[in-house]
């Protein structure tokens, strides 16, 4: 699914990288807990996260994933905006919940992360 | 590439906004000399991981990166409290990180095992009240 599509089904304010809307993601992975993004994520996917702070994008950014989704209308700092321009992620914002997220986007095609093996 | 890079960074341990940046200019210089991407995503992981951990647990560190002909060697140095039993710490989900830590996004107790998930060696020596050093290495 292309960025820009998640945009418009979340009515998502951009916070940067525009130039990148076009840009795919396969899968998502929504979680607060970067310990698990860093375990269990495979593919080019889309993080939705609540978590604000600059390990957000570095763990997004070691997982080679193309955009982050805050939700709940919280917003990353400049320190965190410049982080994720420098590295081409683009970042948004929606005024919706985690669970609200997730729903319209795998309702709408998108895959979560492949299921977790014990 | 015969030539042995070498790479050493500090890892300050009193802010942990700034943790994972060694991480990052690690990641940096493997892209510029045109590694493969997968195994990028490994060397990046693994150092990451253990980069948080220095600054979770040890008040901050050393980290060291050693690109070679056909591996990749991280060796992260620290002169923490040290891990008392290394096989408890290496099961999936323990962790001794406090709250504060779990609400950063980190201390699930993922860590470790993750570690050497994304490595093709690892090897951990610790004393208590001395350190840890931890060398990895990832095959490219």
């Amino acid at each position: 699914m292309k960025i820009a599509k998640l945009q418009e089904l979340l009515d998502a304010k951009v916070l940067c990288c525009e130039e990148n809307l076009g840009k795919h993601v396969y899968s998502a992975f929504g979680c607060d807990l970067m310990s698990d993004v860093l375990a269990y994520v495979t593919d080019q996917a889309v993080l939705l996260t609540g978590l604000v702070n600059p390990q957000v994008i570095r763990t997004a950014l070691m997982m080679d994933m193309v955009c982050i989704i805050f939700v709940r209308s919280k917003s990353p700092n400049e320190e965190m905006i410049e982080l994720a321009k420098e590295n081409g992620i683009v970042m948004m914002s929606t005024n919706k919940t985690l669970y609200t997220t997730c729903g319209i986007l795998y309702s709408n095609g998108l895959v979560g992360t492949a299921e977790v093996q014990k | 590439m015969s030539e042995r890079l070498n790479f050493r960074f500090e890892v300050a341990g009193d802010d942990f906004t700034s943790a994972g940046q060694a991480s990052v200019q690690v990641k940096k210089i493997l892209r510029q000399l045109g590694m493969e991407t997968d195994f990028i995503k490994r060397v990046s992981i693994a150092m990451y991981e253990g980069e948080i951990n220095m600054v979770i647990h040890a008040g901050g560190g050393v980290a060291e990166v050693n690109v070679c002909e056909d591996h990749v060697e991280i060796i992260l140095e620290d002169h923490g409290p040290g891990i008392a039993d290394i096989e408890k710490a290496m099961q999936a989900g323990y962790s001794t990180a406090p709250d504060s830590v779990r609400s950063l996004g980190f201390g699930a107790g993922m860590g470790l095992p993750n570690m050497k998930k994304n490595s093709d060696s690892m090897d951990i020596s610790s004393v208590v009240g001395e350190g840890t050093r931890i060398v990895m290495r990832v095959n490219i």
